[in-house]
């Protein structure tokens, strides 16, 4: 019992803190789906809900887009992550840094770019146009969400297989070597097999994240999907509108769902490898035609992913660009104006996503280990609590927020709490805490147990064996956690919409759609995507450097061995 | 060390955020950044002991919003387009009367069309008119004519070259769909509608995705509302806006928010918009909205060819009826959605099969083929909810019911999907007898 105090209470803190703000929001949501005008329980909006085909077939397109867009990220992720772990290849930190760059822009906006490069009048139709007569219809309809959602979302796949890869012990793939598997083979029975963590973890994430978002479809004009239904049932209609709720409802319950298959897929076996840091995967030389092919493969999708930021980068620069493959002028006036008008932004989103991805480690790291470590009693409750958020759509989650802490003042001030941006703060570490939370269960569930034990037979404490083993072992696990959790909360926007009460509290991704609203804006409103994409792209660099140079540091103090 | 920064950091930012002077006007709008950027210039310059924050929401969530805080938190101006959202408002108790704030020298109506509202809760700011955006590269590279009037919209050329939005996203659109619908009559009026819907590429889900399609060239043409289509003209872009005859020229309105915290600097910053030199940043070529203020007390201001908004109003031939349009306006919201917004895929694809049966039926006007045809317009083009049925007071009455009771939700639910059902069943039905009537 003495032993267990630590855990149990840090379990009781974190469940306290989930339930304020998370439970209770949604418990909201719920007794608003299944209550009637004078407060009764009914199921009667549910009934509606499958009585109209529109519901049902948003319900289907919703699932087919989210299925397919996963498949397509998974086709563009994995090779790059193979690659890069498997061979001898220079620019692998390059490769690894512009995956992650399609997440660090606002879907909306990069469904924005895509148009104007791959839309029906964009650059690239409009050349084909010109010289052979044919445009591709690659932005009309489910497709087109598809396609933008796929080159969004795909990091999440290429950072968690990567980190998954690396953490492969190479004594596995020696002996499936020495017992003759080559090649193909090796990949799809020994190396593929071992790396599944990382790559569920990721496709889960893929499916969930395309499921409930909301910018795209909208920006495309996709409406047949659920949570466009949702959006446009609740700020159209009003949040008296009971159609909103159950939406939302069917969504939780949905993505809840395939969360759990994604457990359940690994559950029951035992991915975790005895070394660190000793032996990982062989790093082969590429033959020149494999090299060719390579670099092809790569350069064809940098080409894909970069080209919403080449969008981008072309518009903040355009003084005037319509119906022509590139821009008629070129200004800086763009950049002065954002710099004269909302030097503020930057640093609000700094400020806010930092915090909240310190948050979501620490959250993230306690809750894996308490899962992993322990025998808590209902310990995977907290799992499911904290994944739950994945499937919150951030305008309920707000709305949720706004009703439970209506009228309550700051201690001491009379100032709104809902007024301040601790909101904004809590509610993207809530919403990001389930990246966190998987990365560091992947990273957790691939440290084996023995290690502990070793540690503690040693004489370590429980803390010290966390602060000096398990923490040095997981720490990639917790960056990809910390940078996904970061940069996804730098492009938040519909929670962002909700609780934002100034325009000097505002966030960048706030202040993008912002100017995004006029003709004239779109010029300041591309320059702070491409300052807000720089920023986190440096710090995305930094914190890499940072810990590679960590682990070089403690390598060099490790005893040889 | 860097988690201690972000502490002291974080503790900063909040002292400061506390620290705030007594005097901020807070203002909620849903008009764009370049504008309200303009104001925040101008007032603090002139009132340098104020502090203007802007906080930017669609009409919608920002009453949603206003509701939300207790007396004594609210911010003090609210300033959006729609007179509607300011009726209810006003309903609610949530403005106070702003009849002391007018500019004497803003005329008492636009047209037929009172700028300031009678009960005085709300003031005309600026007069916005409706009308027809179109990319002049786009029209040249796809050989159409220029558009000066709706019906210019439904020929056969600009199919799958108009972008529209839809009026539940748009309180703009929907403005021009009721001034569609009042001068047309609501058959005819629904005929156009669907006719320009069937030759459109997409419903933009934004009201900005129209004037912005047509700006970069996504879209040859679409409805907007005029500043939209001025503020791109003005900035350099290759696009023209012009206003049809049915158009209708309506103010955008400011009023001051009840149980705010600074009332009295909410009220400067009222008179301030109504007055010359606030009137004044509304000609600026990035705002390029039309002033209350008349152009006699604004000479030398105005641009030339800058549209003139009495004439305008003159010469319009729609009277606008707030009434009606408030009435009837969820079942035009749903309608619209559930015929057209959801099911533009199957609209479209009758569209084109009316224009191709008609391409190959030309001269053709009596037989059985010309009677297909005839028929396939009559399922796409007539709407699910006839002339008899719009007024009629129980059908309106049904959907101002309480959405919460699910009685009242389950009855509009099944018009909604009954609509949905109905309208797909009678586009492919169109379009079999087109492509029948073509062979």
């Amino acid at each position: 019992m003495q032993r267990l105090g630590g855990p149990a209470l840090a379990a009781l803190g974190i469940l306290g803190l989930l339930s304020v703000f998370l439970i209770l929001p949604i418990a909201t949501v719920f007794v608003s789906a299944f209550s009637d005008a004078r407060g009764q329980i009914t199921l009667a909006h549910f009934a509606v809900f499958f009585q109209q085909p529109l519901m049902l077939e948003s319900f289907y397109n919703s699932l087919y887009v989210a299925l397919s867009a996963s498949v397509a990220a998974a086709l563009i992720a994995v090779p790059l992550a193979y690659l890069t772990v498997r061979f001898q290849f220079r620019g692998a930190l390059l490769i690894q840094t512009l995956g992650v760059l399609p997440l660090i822009m606002p879907p909306f906006v990069g469904a924005v770019a895509l148009q104007l490069i791959f839309g029906r009048s964009g650059s690239v139709n409009l050349i084909l146009n010109d010289w052979f007569g044919v445009t591709l219809p690659l932005m009309e309809g489910l497709n087109g969400v598809i396609f933008v959602e796929a080159l969004h979302y795909f990091p999440f796949i290429l950072m968690n297989l990567t980190v998954s890869l690396r953490n492969i012990d190479g004594a596995m793939e020696e002996a499936a070597l020495n017992l003759g598997a080559r090649g193909w083979r090796l990949f799809i029975r020994i190396i593929f097999p071992l790396a599944m963590p990382g790559f569920v973890a990721g496709m889960a994430l893929v499916f969930v994240k395309v499921f409930d978002d909301l910018g795209t479809p909208l920006v495309l004009g996709a409406t047949n999907m659920l949570a466009p239904q949702a959006y446009l049932r609740i700020t159209q209609v009003g949040m008296d509108d009971p159609m909103g709720y159950v939406i939302s409802v069917m969504m939780i319950v949905f993505s809840i769902f395939a969360m759990w298959l994604s457990v359940r897929v690994l559950k029951g076996r035992d991915y975790s490898t005895l070394q660190k840091g000793g032996n990982a995967l062989q790093q082969r030389q590429l033959s020149k035609g494999e090299s060719i092919l390579a670099y092809g493969w790569i350069g064809l999708i940098m080409l894909l992913v970069l080209s919403p930021h080449l969008g981008v980068l072309l518009l903040s620069f355009a003084s005037v660009w319509s119906f022509a493959p590139l821009p008629d002028g070129y200004t800086l006036a763009h950049y002065a104006t954002v710099f004269e008008q909302s030097p503020g932004m930057l640093s609000n989103t700094l400020l806010y996503c930092g915090l909240a991805a310190g948050i979501d480690v620490l959250l993230g790291t306690s809750i894996a280990y308490l899962i992993l470590r322990t025998k808590l009693v209902a310990r995977h409750w907290l799992d499911w609590i904290a994944s739950a958020a994945l499937a919150i759509p951030g305008l309920v989650l707000a709305i949720g927020y706004l009703r439970t802490f209506r009228g309550v003042l700051v201690p001491g001030t009379d100032v709104l709490f809902t007024a301040t941006w601790f909101l904004i703060m809590i509610a993207y570490a809530i919403r990001r805490l389930p990246y966190a939370l998987r990365s560091c269960m992947a990273a957790l569930q691939q440290v084996h147990h023995s290690l502990e034990e070793a540690a503690a037979s040693m004489g370590a404490t429980r803390l010290r064996t966390v602060r000096r083993v398990m923490i040095p072992l997981m720490a990639g696990g917790m960056l990809a956690g910390f940078v996904t959790s970061f940069i996804t909360a730098a492009v938040e926007l519909s929670a962002t919409m909700m609780l934002v009460t100034k325009e000097s509290q505002a966030p960048m991704s706030y202040g993008i759609y912002l100017y995004m609203q006029s003709t004239s804006g779109r010029g300041p409103g591309a320059a702070l995507g491409v300052l807000a994409i720089v920023a986190v792209a440096l710090g995305t660099y930094a914190s890499h450097w940072l810990v590679s140079r960590h682990q070089r540091l403690t390598q060099i103090h490790r005893p040889q061995g | 060390m860097k988690i201690r920064t972000c502490w002291y950091a974080a503790l900063l930012a909040a002292l400061t955020s506390l620290n705030l002077s007594a005097q901020t006007v807070t203002v909620i709008t849903s008009f764009p950044k370049e504008l309200t950027a303009a104001y925040k210039t101008a007032f603090e310059k002139t009132h340098p002991s104020i502090t203007l924050e802007i906080l930017n929401k669609n009409t919608v969530a920002g009453m949603a919003y206003l509701r939300e805080l207790p007396v004594g938190q609210r911010p003090e101006v609210f300033w959006v387009s729609a007179p509607d959202a300011f009726e209810i408002l006003a309903r609610e108790k949530l403005l106070d009367s702003v009849v002391d704030l007018k500019n004497p020298k803003v005329p008492e109506k636009i047209g037929a069309f009172p700028v300031n509202d009678p009960q005085g809760f709300y003031l005309g700011q600026a007069l916005a008119g409706y009308g027809i955006m179109y990319n002049t590269r786009y029209l040249k590279a796809n050989k159409l004519g220029t558009p000066t009037e709706w019906q210019d919209l439904l020929a056969p050329a600009w199919f799958g070259h108009v972008g529209i939005t839809a009026p539940s996203r748009s309180g703009t659109m929907h403005l021009t769909v009721e001034t569609i619908l009042q001068s047309d009559g609501w058959e005819t009026g629904w005929n156009t509608l669907l006719r320009m819907s069937g030759n459109s590429a997409a419903v933009t889900e934004r009201s900005f995705g129209v004037p912005d399609g047509v700006s970069n060239g996504q879209f040859g043409a679409g409805p907007v509302i005029d500043f939209f289509g001025l503020s791109a003209k003005y900035s350099g872009f290759p696009v023209e806006f012009i206003y049809p005859v049915q158009t209708a020229i309506v103010p955008a309105n400011i009023g001051l928010i009840s149980g705010a915290k600074n009332t009295a600097a909410g009220k400067q910053f009222i008179a301030f918009t109504l007055s010359q030199p606030g009137q004044e940043i509304l000609l600026q070529p990035k705002v390029s909205r039309l002033p209350v203020l008349p152009y006699a007390e604004l000479t030398g201001k105005v641009p030339a060819q800058y549209p003139d908004p009495q004439a305008l109003a003159a010469r319009s031939t729609v009277t606008f009826d707030n009434e009606k349009s408030s009435a009837r306006y969820e079942i035009v919201l749903k309608l619209f959605d559930q015929t057209i917004t959801f099911r533009l895929k199957e609209l479209q694809a009758a569209t084109k099969a009316i224009f191709e049966a008609e391409r190959k039926l030309k001269g053709v006007t009596a037989g059985p083929k010309a009677e297909m045809l005839a028929q396939a317009r009559a399922l796409a083009y007539t709407p699910l909810v006839d002339q008899k049925q719009i007024n009629d007071p129980a059908f309106l009455k049904i959907f101002s019911g309480n959405k919460k009771d699910p009685e009242v939700n389950k009855a509009i639910s099944q018009f909604e999907s009954d609509w949905n059902t109905r309208s797909k069943e009678r586009y492919e039905q169109a379009r079999e007898l087109a492509t029948k009537a073509a062979q």
